[in-house]
């Protein structure tokens, strides 16, 4: 079955993010770019289903501009068939984002979608749902474990308060929490491999779709600072302060 | 102005973060509207209509909406979706799943988790891990939102709203609920926890995590991890704070042998007091820390514990 995985790129999760003095938007110029930790553990399952025998084909998409190709490459080096880029120059909403994809996925026809539960940039939540929605097809977000028994999916979801275990109908969009797996590594010899695979780019006109932002950003601004604390010598000095200034014992 | 809100519960109670969400609808100006879909929730229904600022409460109470399936509870919103002008969750792990299903099919791009109500179209939202605040405005016609709990007050007693029974949609057949499985425990909830003791890398092992218990008794607090303590298999996800697990904002954070990666201040840094211990002097969440202790977690601990009594 074919199995398609999406690839956003975003500041590395380590990189200190800087608000623009402006305040129209974060510093990106000379900032470290990374693959999306979900949608990395994302590649990472399509790869290890392919392993396993159960996938024959892993298609990568990326929304960005053209340096999203390296995301791309880099997904391709862990063990994707194929990309797509969908090369624009303004953000894409999510709304935005899962039009796009729905076009894509009418073309590809994957059994499977398989994408990271949130960006770790704009922390939205949204795509893999609204992308299920527009197809009409079930979800199963936030997953640890799945598992294909033919046309169906038996799904473990990581919720609020423990696990869930779901069964959905393929095809289906599912969305990659932490525990799902550990992505490997890239090594040198599959970056070099990666460069020879397939990469198309496209521009969202060419699909058809409105891609306009809903949503304008007004302005952006780090979060109020706290006051400074203090060093307490030991367990007594501690108790003492909850008790007496902070007063929450 | 109308509003709809989507009450997350457990059949008999609205769960924590639904009467927050109340509040947050509240300052949107127009009658609130409690939509409580699920099976034998009749209770539920009852607890959201004395919920104060609550105007009206529709239950619709069936099989397909046990386990809160998205597609199910989608297809339930969206048959009264355009009565409102705002739909609005708790951005908890039942809101963060159905919602965006919602807006997608309404057409509208969904503003997720956010903190601040500025007006009726403009919202402030955390982004990169919480070190971000954006202001931002909708140009939807319905305004599909997600709330962020710990930024809003709960909403107390006193109302008495009426109840009415909204036709169930019928199953959408996609999927199948198998069943949760809920991890146990007698100590509060990590995102109602007036308290949490929360242990990170340092705690070493699934064993030493153990040492945080009597702490947590002493206090009556909940526990919580770092997503390193979880990575590491020390606990289940459940017990994760952070930017991809929950945000809490406690009276008091007790942080134990962790560093303070960005991402986990994002889930914890709006608590009131908060305590770190470490023995790395150059722990980044002492940053952050209203009091700080420099010394071997498993010393501290136990003496923590011998001096609360």
């Amino acid at each position: 079955m074919k199995v398609l995985v999406t690839a956003k790129r975003v500041i590395d999760p380590y990189v200190k993010v800087r608000v623009k003095s402006d305040g129209t938007g974060v510093e990106t110029a000379n900032i470290k770019m990374t693959i999306n930790p979900f949608c990395e553990i994302a590649v990472e399952q399509a790869v290890r289903m392919k392993e396993a025998g159960i996938v024959t084909e892993i298609v990568v998409v990326s929304i960005g501009p053209i340096q999203c190709q390296e995301t791309i490459r880099t997904a391709m080096a862990m063990g994707a068939d194929r990309g797509i880029l969908v090369e624009m120059a303004e953000e894409a909403q999510p709304l935005a984002v899962a039009k796009i994809l729905k076009a894509i996925i009418e073309k590809e026809q994957p059994r499977l979608v398989i994408m990271g539960k949130q960006a770790i940039d704009d922390d939205s939540n949204q795509c893999g749902q609204m992308v299920a929605a527009l197809l009409g097809w079930p979800q199963a977000t936030h997953i640890s474990n799945v598992t294909i028994n033919g046309d169906t999916a038996d799904i473990t979801r990581e919720i609020d308060g423990g696990l869930e275990k779901l069964t959905v109908n393929l095809p289906a969009v599912v969305t990659a929490d932490l525990r799902l797996n550990e992505p490997r590594y890239v090594t040198l010899p599959n970056i070099m491999k990666a460069k020879k695979k397939p990469l198309e780019n496209i521009k969202p006109d060419a699909l058809g779709v409105d891609v306009k932002p809903r949503l304008k950003t007004l302005k952006v601004a780090e979060p109020a600072s706290r006051s400074a604390g203090v060093k307490v010598a030991d367990a007594k000095e501690l108790v003492a302060k909850l008790k007496n200034e902070a007063r929450v014992i | 102005m109308a509003i709809l809100v989507i009450a997350e519960h457990d059949g008999k109670n609205l769960k924590p973060g639904t009467t927050n969400t109340i509040t947050a609808a509240g300052k949107l100006g127009g009658d609130v509207t409690v939509l409580v879909a699920g099976h034998n929730c009749a209770e539920a229904g009852a607890a959201a209509a004395k919920v104060k600022g609550v105007a009206k409460v529709l239950v619709s109470d069936a099989p397909q909406f046990e386990g809160a399936l998205a597609e199910n509870i989608t297809a339930l919103v969206l048959s009264v979706a355009k009565s409102y002008t705002h739909i609005v969750a708790p951005a908890t792990g039942m809101g963060k799943n159905f919602m965006p299903r919602v807006a997608a099919l309404l057409d509208v791009q969904q503003i997720s988790d956010i903190s601040s109500v500025v007006s009726a179209d403009t919202f402030v939202r955390p982004t990169y891990a919480g070190n971000v605040m954006a202001t931002v405005q909708s140009s939807d016609a319905i305004k599909v939102i997600t709330v962020r709990a710990t930024a809003f007050d709960p909403a107390g007693d006193g109302g008495s709203a009426p109840v009415e029974a909204l036709a169930a949609t019928p199953a959408a057949g996609l999927s199948k609920f198998n069943g949760q499985e809920l991890t146990k425990s007698a100590r509060p909830e990590l995102t109602a926890a007036r308290i949490i003791v929360s242990g990170g890398r340092g705690m070493g092992s699934a064993e030493n995590f153990k040492i945080l218990e009597p702490l947590a008794d002493k206090l009556g607090a909940a526990v919580g991890a770092s997503r390193a303590a979880v990575d590491s298999g020390f606990v289940p996800n459940d017990y994760q704070v952070g930017q991809t697990g929950k945000i809490v904002a406690p009276e008091m954070y007790v942080a134990v042998g962790i560093s303070g990666a960005i991402q986990h201040l994002a889930g914890m840094k709006d608590s009131k007091v908060i305590v770190a211990i470490n023995k790395d002097a150059e722990a980044p969440l002492f940053s952050i820390a209203s009091y700080w202790i420099v010394d071997d977690l498993f010393k501290v601990v136990p003496e923590l514990v011998t001096e609360l009594g």
